[in-house]
């Protein structure tokens, strides 16, 4: 067991409302802008607004995971891009039905 | 160490074809991804997954584990491969083929009969980000809190293999989250390579089950029971909410079902949720005489109220 400092961590939580540049979800993702234009391209994420100049690109704070995702399911499971997308929209119908049977469910 | 019994682990038998080893890791895998799988423990079993399919895919990997596992059992502590016991097998392939393995560490026991796996990575690079779920209460969301969290990762030590470490952090939650936010903690990450800075972690915030609250959001909701006479004649009640009982006003005949809300009572925010309390009409299990005997007199004088004529009844 490795003698940390347990010093009480804060973060940042991750605004719906807040947006990133192309520029800063290459950062955070960790991946060049192109592959970031080719997921735009296949539908893993969409810019709120720019229209088809990619400096001006603004994204949600969700496209950050919805890139990382996309690149586990091909990374693990060799999905490609379509497939990736496919999966995303899937996947977050799930959840939202789950949420709604939690919530509708009589204690 | 503890023997692997890869065949185990994918739920094939010995003798399995490389088209089945390749079936029944492509399945295995689909079912354990953590980003899919309902399973505890995912990721562990990814990782077994995966590193079973690395050695069986290659023929060359899978004999000299066959020879070498022949009277083992999975789990089977005590294993230590003979030395020189690969000496006479020449691995050709790469090996270590890219795709789900590029990522992965594989256990102590690999290692032991694979060797490390070549070529360490010596540029500069950040670590990857990485991922977990904390689980709070209803209450924590209204005033924050603070969570321990223990993470395991693999990372390098300094004799060059892969040890499991675990750490544990201390973790403030702000108030006002909702399920499914993240929350963003830099350098938390994996660690970089050659000095490269550490990728982030990301925490989904999930809400532990309640037995009084359900939250939707930011909304947070209750069920109020209310007897027959306080729905027909109105009441002051006493209600709890995350942060204390209130008085609640059930107006006067009130049906089973009415949904009342207190606007700004759910979890807080710039733009808070609300609290909202359906209320239901509950009858205890039997009647007294006397009780029987006034809703007889409650059913004479009520006569004119059908609640079924809508349904043609």
């Amino acid at each position: 067991m490795n003698n940390e400092i347990n010093a009480l961590l804060s973060g940042i939580v991750v605004e719906e409302e807040h947006t990133l540049s192309l520029a800063e979800l290459c950062q955070l993702c960790v991946l060049p802008a192109e592959q970031l234009i080719n997921m735009v391209n296949y539908g893993v994420i969409e810019p709120l607004e720019g229209g088809t100049i990619c400096s001006q690109w603004v994204f949600s704070t969700t496209s950050l995971f919805r890139v990382q995702t996309a690149l586990r399911l091909q990374r693990d499971l060799d999905v490609n891009l379509e497939g990736a997308v496919l999966a995303l929209e899937l996947m977050d119908e799930i959840k939202a039905l789950r949420q709604n049977v939690t919530y509708l469910k009589r204690s | 160490m503890e023997y692997k019994d890869y065949y185990t682990i994918l739920g094939i038998a010995k003798n399995a074809s490389q088209d089945e080893i390749k079936r029944a890791y492509k399945k295995s895998a689909r079912k354990y991804h953590p980003d899919v799988s309902k399973e505890s423990n995912a990721e562990d079993k990814f990782k077994d997954v995966g590193e079973a399919y690395e050695v069986l895919k290659d023929p060359e990997k899978r004999t000299a584990y066959d020879q070498l596992g022949a009277n083992w059992k999975s789990g089977q502590e005590g294993f230590q491969p003979p030395p020189d016991w690969n000496s006479g097998f020449e691995y050709h392939g790469g090996g270590y083929t890219g795709g789900a393995n590029e990522a992965a560490d594989f256990s102590e026991f690999f290692e032991s009969l694979f060797g490390r796996r070549g070529g360490q990575r010596n540029y500069r690079a950040r670590g990857d980000n990485s991922q977990a779920k904390v689980f709070i209460d209803i209450e924590d969301a209204y005033q924050g809190a603070s969570r321990s969290l223990t993470l395991r990762s693999t990372i390098m030590g300094q004799d060059g293999h892969p040890q499991l470490k675990e750490r544990t952090l201390n973790i403030k939650i702000p108030k006002g989250v909702k399920e499914g936010q993240n929350i963003r903690l830099q350098g938390q990450g994996s660690p970089g390579f050659g000095g490269g800075q550490a990728g982030d972690l990301y925490l989904e915030i999930g809400f532990n089950p309640h037995s009084t609250y359900k939250v939707n959001g930011l909304d947070v909701a209750l069920e109020l029971p209310i007897t027959p006479w306080e729905a027909a004649l109105g009441r002051k009640v006493i209600v709890p909410t995350p942060t204390g009982k209130i008085d609640l006003r059930i107006p006067k005949g009130t049906s089973s079902g009415k949904r009342m809300r207190l606007k700004g009572r759910g979890i807080p925010g710039k733009t808070p949720g609300d609290f909202f309390i359906t209320l239901e009409i509950v009858l205890p299990d039997t009647l007294s005489d006397e009780e029987t005997s006034l809703y007889q007199s409650l059913q004479k004088a009520s006569n004119n109220f059908n609640p079924r004529a809508k349904l043609g009844e």
